[in-house]
């Protein structure tokens, strides 16, 4: 069974952040909203391991 | 008449009337350094120990109050050994290892550094930035006794400049009224606002971010731990950030984050500020306000650090944010960079065109920082909701899952800057060595059974030898040679050899690696130092 990584695991973290909220520059609220939803889906679909994605989603539901 | 532009800590140098002031005639000098401050003062440290004359104007007469920079990183310290004052800073200064996170009023975690061993200096100190100057000065001083060539002249106030074709002429004002010097090269450290910038009519351009900062430093003698504090959001400062840090004689530096609209006297109430330190240390603590400031910031770089005869270094040249500490940092290392390039030219060693690879390699080093201290900026102040979005997402895990530690950023502390690209470097010729060591880099330091490496790479252009024979005389440069025979996994040969039974490093005065190779040939090592220099 996968277990899903909590490390640190982002060799360049501040970069990947700031490609991050670059990616977000200039969009409204729904669109960030909608961007988001699609980057959900490719990086899941990229995992392509549904016993890591259901601890991923039980770990983002958790630390809300 | 010489108008203060703020309040002194210590009066290091008065106004006394030059000679030059009466002589008619404007006397030439190598090189005029334009203000006294860190940069300033560490450059005439280091030209003068390389046998280069110069001469400091700052038109004050001592060092501005305040802790300011306060945070000085094991590559300044490194830089000051070389210099000669990296002891008493080092004793002075506080060190820390570990931080905590808080957010409103809980701890969301805490780190402990744990700095890698096997280096003479600690990832840094916390010391107040007049000491900083006081000990470089105080160096200067001991060092003019025995014949260092460096004049310092205070209430010298630099007001006009025009460059000839081989010299800057300055027109320089004093208490006693304005005289002329003459400088074959000048170097402005004239900080942020540098009028010599602007005397040059030169532009600076960057961001302005839209925050201020209330910095209080005050002395107590409450029994805190020596650890950095941060918090997000925290009850006595809502909404905001804030952090907390211990320097020496019991005085800690708090600041606080204020947001962009505020009223600026309200802010300086001392009252009020006292309501603000309470809440942070509590009310029943006791404490004095030594110093208050307000700061905002811009990252800003000039275009060019070089126009002709006159270099920009320091906040002259770059400006940045506070957060990673990479202002006062940054500007020392400009100083390494440019003094045994300035010297060697001078000297008549080098070509020109070696002067033009400090703005190469210096403004590299600076963008870098710009753009690490301008992600830490937009972290502690997130300006649209998408940054807002994303950083709570980062402490609402971070509390839980430790992977989204590394992701809080408030501030990457200051690193010297690799100088991947220059074109001072050889190709290189270790390529399986490791990567902390290849040419550009700054070179780490390693304790060994003959003391630490850096004090064996002090002087100008040296060949490292680790196992590895060299002859004992090659010209140009100093030789020095190590074996990792009795510690082969220690530092020397962990930061220097990895796979390698053993190499050759050619290393720069200011300690960064020009070339490398596993074995020594008299052929390669000439061309790489020819190339060093600024030669094709």
């Amino acid at each position: 069974m996968a277990d899903l990584n909590l490390s640190p695991n982002l060799p360049e973290c501040d970069d990947f952040y700031a490609a991050l909220l670059e990616t977000h520059e200039g969009l409204e609220e729904a669109q960030m909203h909608a961007l988001n939803a699609r980057l959900i889906l490719i990086l899941a679909n990229h995992i392509g391991d549904t016993e890591v994605l259901t601890q991923a989603l039980q770990a983002a539901r958790k630390s809300s | 008449m010489i108008a203060p532009r703020y309040q002194t800590a210590f009066r290091l140098y008065p106004y006394k009337k030059s000679p030059a002031q009466d002589a008619g005639t404007a006397m030439r000098h190598p090189v005029v350094i334009v203000g006294g401050g860190p940069v300033g003062m560490a450059l005439a440290l280091d030209l003068g120990k390389k046998g280069i004359a110069c001469l400091v104007l700052d038109d004050h007469d001592g060092v501005g109050m305040g802790s300011r920079a306060i945070c000085f990183a094991k590559r300044t310290l490194e830089i000051c050994d070389r210099l000669g004052c990296g002891a008493p800073m080092v004793d002075k200064g506080v060190v820390w290892n570990v931080g905590r996170v808080f957010r409103e009023d809980r701890e969301i975690y805490s780190f402990n550094l744990l700095p890698e061993d096997g280096h003479r200096r600690p990832a840094f100190i916390n010391l107040q930035q007049p000491y900083f100057e006081q000990f470089l000065v105080e160096e200067i001083r001991l060092q003019q006794a025995d014949g260092l060539p460096v004049e310092i002249r205070g209430q010298n106030r630099v007001i006009g400049q025009a460059q000839q074709d081989d010299h800057v002429l300055l027109d320089v004002d004093t208490p006693d009224g304005p005289y002329q010097i003459a400088a074959n090269y000048v170097v402005a450290c004239d900080g942020a606002n540098s009028p010599m910038r602007q005397m040059l009519g030169l532009g600076f351009e960057g961001r302005t971010f839209e925050d201020n900062f209330l910095i209080a430093d005050i002395r107590m003698t409450a029994d805190f731990p020596v650890e950095r504090r941060f918090w997000f959001n925290p009850p006595f400062n809502p909404n905001e950030t804030a952090l907390m840090h211990k320097q020496p004689d019991d005085v800690w530096r708090l600041d606080f984050q204020l947001g962009w609209d505020i009223d600026r006297d309200a802010e300086l109430d001392p009252d009020k500020i006292r309501a603000r330190v309470a809440g942070m240390i509590g009310q029943d603590t006791p404490f004095e306000l030594v110093w208050t400031s307000i700061y905002t910031f811009r990252c800003c770089t000039m275009k060019d650090y070089r126009h002709g005869r006159v270099f920009f270094a320091g906040d002259s040249a770059h400006q940045v944010s506070p957060f990673g500490a990479r202002g006062a940092n940054g500007g020392i290392q400009d100083i390494d960079n440019l003094a045994w390039k300035l010297a060697a030219v001078i000297d008549g060693d080098a070509p020109d065109a070696l002067l033009n690879t400090y703005h190469e390699e210096r403004k590299h080093g600076a963008l870098e920082n710009i753009k690490n201290s301008s992600r830490s900026a937009d972290f502690l102040t997130p300006r649209n909701p998408a940054h807002t979005l994303f950083r709570n997402a980062v402490l609402d895990l971070v509390e839980t899952y430790e992977f989204a530690r590394p992701m809080v950023n408030s501030g990457r502390l200051s690193v010297p800057c690799t100088y991947d690209s220059s074109s001072l470097n050889s190709l290189d010729g270790l390529p399986d060595g490791p990567d902390r060591s290849r040419p550009g880099s700054p070179c780490s330091d390693a304790k060994m059974a003959e003391g630490f490496l850096l004090d064996h790479l002090a002087g100008g252009f040296t060949l490292l030898a680790i196992n590895a024979p060299l002859p004992s005389d090659i010209d140009g440069v100093a030789v020095v040679s190590f074996s990792t025979d009795k510690d082969p996994s220690g530092p020397l040969a962990k930061r220097y050899l990895g796979p390698a039974p053993g190499a050759v490093y050619l290393i720069r005065p200011d300690q960064h690696v020009a070339a490398r190779w596993e074995t020594y040939d008299a052929g390669a090592v000439a061309t790489a130092l020819q190339k060093a220099k600024g030669g094709a």
